[in-house]
């Protein structure tokens, strides 16, 4: 299906779609979400393939966080975004697609380690990159790249005149 | 002493790394828990797994990531979008033409330029001798850690021939940032297309070579046969691509299914087996690497003189690059231009150098077929000079969630088998 049958079929069922470039994005609200992807999978559209989940935080927007994710249909080969934007400043909430997508497991772990979003029923939802003791999501844009302490919970850097050689 | 699994008698109460990682195992009290790696000479880098094993047999697996997160993507969002092609080439580092392709067909995306013929087809030059290069590695490496250290050493020793190649057309063996928005930083050497064809000519031999050692040996057999079984349903279930989706019998190929710069005029094959096993990616990924000579052998028929960056002075790089003794620099002939010759052309260097390419707000997702499956690059601008999000869909990183599938119920000597027919490579998996 070309990105503009997929845009006309779509606004039969949403409210809100956007094609850009030959990409087709659908915004639906965190509620929808597991409807919504249960419908472009079970329709003859067949979105059976998660390519790809991550999140992007805008500060001035509300709501703040916007969770992505990137679904294929590997039997017609056309792709669709499925955004979902997210209240909350400091724990987002979503509901976790692992058990339609189990591939989603490591993304959301990510998502979470890196934003915060907090993914409602995901089995073992923890940091993955981030060491365990870090306080903090690095990626959110309220967090600075460079020239803060040290985010471990009990260590220090000593000053350069009293490190070892 | 506590039952817990890895903690030294008497220490504090907070729980260890392998308490964490084995709490939602379900340990049974029976079976013995092992870390494996990060520091093991077979884990690829520093993947480190937490098996659970009931005498020889695993029971249970956790793979544990993120002993080489380097921050790539939150660097790159303060840095202008042409310095991303120095930062995404340092992810995967076995395919570093890949990641800098999937970044800058995004940005260009986003920007609507397209490169001009000749950069495309040096895109698809590099990237596909590149994909030869990563998978003698991961031949190289597989052959090392079950016994065959001869094939170790013939793979290296190719590679280092194609690293060779990389080396005159970009100035460095891996990192090469060669690929940039708009096209290619700099045209080929005169010399390369002769080069290549001369390496073509020996690659092609000694491929069949590396199979006759390895396809009729019986080791060989023995350690990848009915290894680290990942059937197709399962692949797709869990996101795995590339040649384990292949070895499982499903012909995805974006090169073939969403072509990019061109390819879709090239005539390859795209291979596959149906054992779904160890063996099956051995002969996928051996099969791949004839195709990609074919696909590079018509690539130096198709290169024809002309631009390698898009003519729009507000995306090309400005400057005009050559290979210097110490790797790409800008030529004397520029710098006396802007030194001496132009103001106004030095005015237009520093900005587009110092403050970048200002890029319209919208986000793209394309995906490139890397070595080891479906390389995406979701990128967002909100109109700035710096990309506002970039994420990398590394494969290395969906494919190694499939790790615990592949090793369960089999022996612990073969996880090492298993593990390295995913072909992980840690860079791309953590980043």
């Amino acid at each position: 299906m070309t990105p503009e049958d997929l845009f006309g079929r779509l606004r039969t069922r949403f409210a809100d779609v956007v094609l850009a470039r030959g990409e087709v994005s659908v915004s639906v609200g965190p509620k929808e979400l597991l409807a919504a992807l249960e419908w472009l999978r079970d329709e003859d559209l067949g979105f059976d393939f998660l390519s790809d989940l991550t999140c992007s935080d805008w500060p001035e927007l509300e709501p703040r966080y916007w969770v992505a994710y990137h679904l294929l249909s590997l039997a017609q080969g056309h792709r669709l975004r499925v955004k979902v934007g997210l209240a909350g400043d400091d724990e987002p909430h979503v509901p976790s697609v692992t058990a339609r997508y189990p591939t989603a497991d490591w993304f959301e772990r990510e998502a979470f380690d890196f934003f915060g979003v907090v993914f409602d029923g995901h089995p073992d939802l923890r940091r993955i990159e981030m060491p365990e003791e870090w306080t903090g999501h690095p990626l959110r844009k309220t967090e600075p790249l460079a020239g803060v302490r040290t985010r471990f919970v009990g260590a220090s850097i000593p000053p350069p005149d009293r490190r070892g050689t | 002493m506590t039952s817990s699994p890895g903690r030294p008698p008497g220490s504090p109460s907070t729980p260890t790394s392998t308490e964490i990682e084995t709490r939602s195992m379900g340990v049974r009290e029976d079976t013995m828990i092992i870390n494996m790696g990060p520091q093991h000479p077979s884990t690829h880098g520093v993947l480190r797994l937490v098996l659970e094993l009931e005498g020889e047999v695993v029971v249970g697996c956790r793979p544990v990531v993120g002993y080489l997160h380097t921050g790539i993507e939150k660097n790159m969002e303060y840095r202008t979008w042409q310095q991303g092609s120095t930062f995404v080439t340092r992810a995967d580092y076995l395919s570093p033409f890949f990641n800098e392709l999937g970044y800058c067909l995004a940005a260009e995306r986003l920007l609507g330029v397209e490169a001009p013929p000749r950069a495309q087809t040096i895109r698809i030059l590099v990237t596909e001798l590149n994909r030869i290069a990563s998978h003698l590695v991961w031949l190289a490496t597989t052959g090392l850690e079950l016994g065959a250290i001869s094939v170790m050493l013939y793979g290296f020793r190719e590679r280092e021939t194609i690293l060779d190649i990389f080396e005159a057309i970009t100035g460095l063996r891996m990192n090469h940032a060669y690929i940039r928005i708009g096209g290619v930083v700099m045209d080929l050497p005169d010399d390369v297309p002769a080069r290549v064809e001369r390496l073509l000519n020996t690659l092609d031999s000694r491929i069949g070579e590396y199979e006759d050692l390895l396809s009729g040996n019986p080791i060989w057999h023995q350690r990848t046969r009915g290894i680290g079984v990942l059937r197709a349903e399962d692949c797709l279930r869990l996101g795995v691509t590339g040649p384990m989706l292949r070895a499982a019998g499903v012909a995805r190929d974006i090169r073939r299914d969403e072509p990019y710069c061109g390819i879709e005029k090239y005539e390859f094959d795209v291979p596959v087996a149906d054992s779904a096993d160890a063996f099956g990616r051995y002969e996928v990924r051996i099969e791949e690497m004839r195709q990609s000579l074919r696909i590079v052998r018509q690539s130096l028929e198709r290169l024809r003189p002309g631009p390698v960056m898009v003519e729009d002075p507000k995306v090309r790089w400005p400057a005009q690059l050559s290979v210097g003794p110490d790797g790409i620099g800008n030529s004397e002939e520029y710098v006396r231009h802007i030194m001496n010759e132009s103001m106004e052309a030095l005015i237009h260097h520093f900005k587009i150098v110092t403050q970048g390419v200002k890029v319209p707000p919208g986000e793209a997702y394309v995906p490139v077929e890397s070595p080891r499956g479906e390389l995406g690059y979701y990128v967002v601008s909100d109109g700035g000079q710096h990309p506002y999000r970039v994420h990398i869909r590394d494969p290395s990183f969906v494919n190694l969630q499939s790790v615990p599938a592949l090793v369960t119920g089999g022996l612990v000597a073969d996880v090492v088998a298993a593990v390295a027919s995913v072909d992980p490579v840690m860079g791309g998996v953590d980043r």
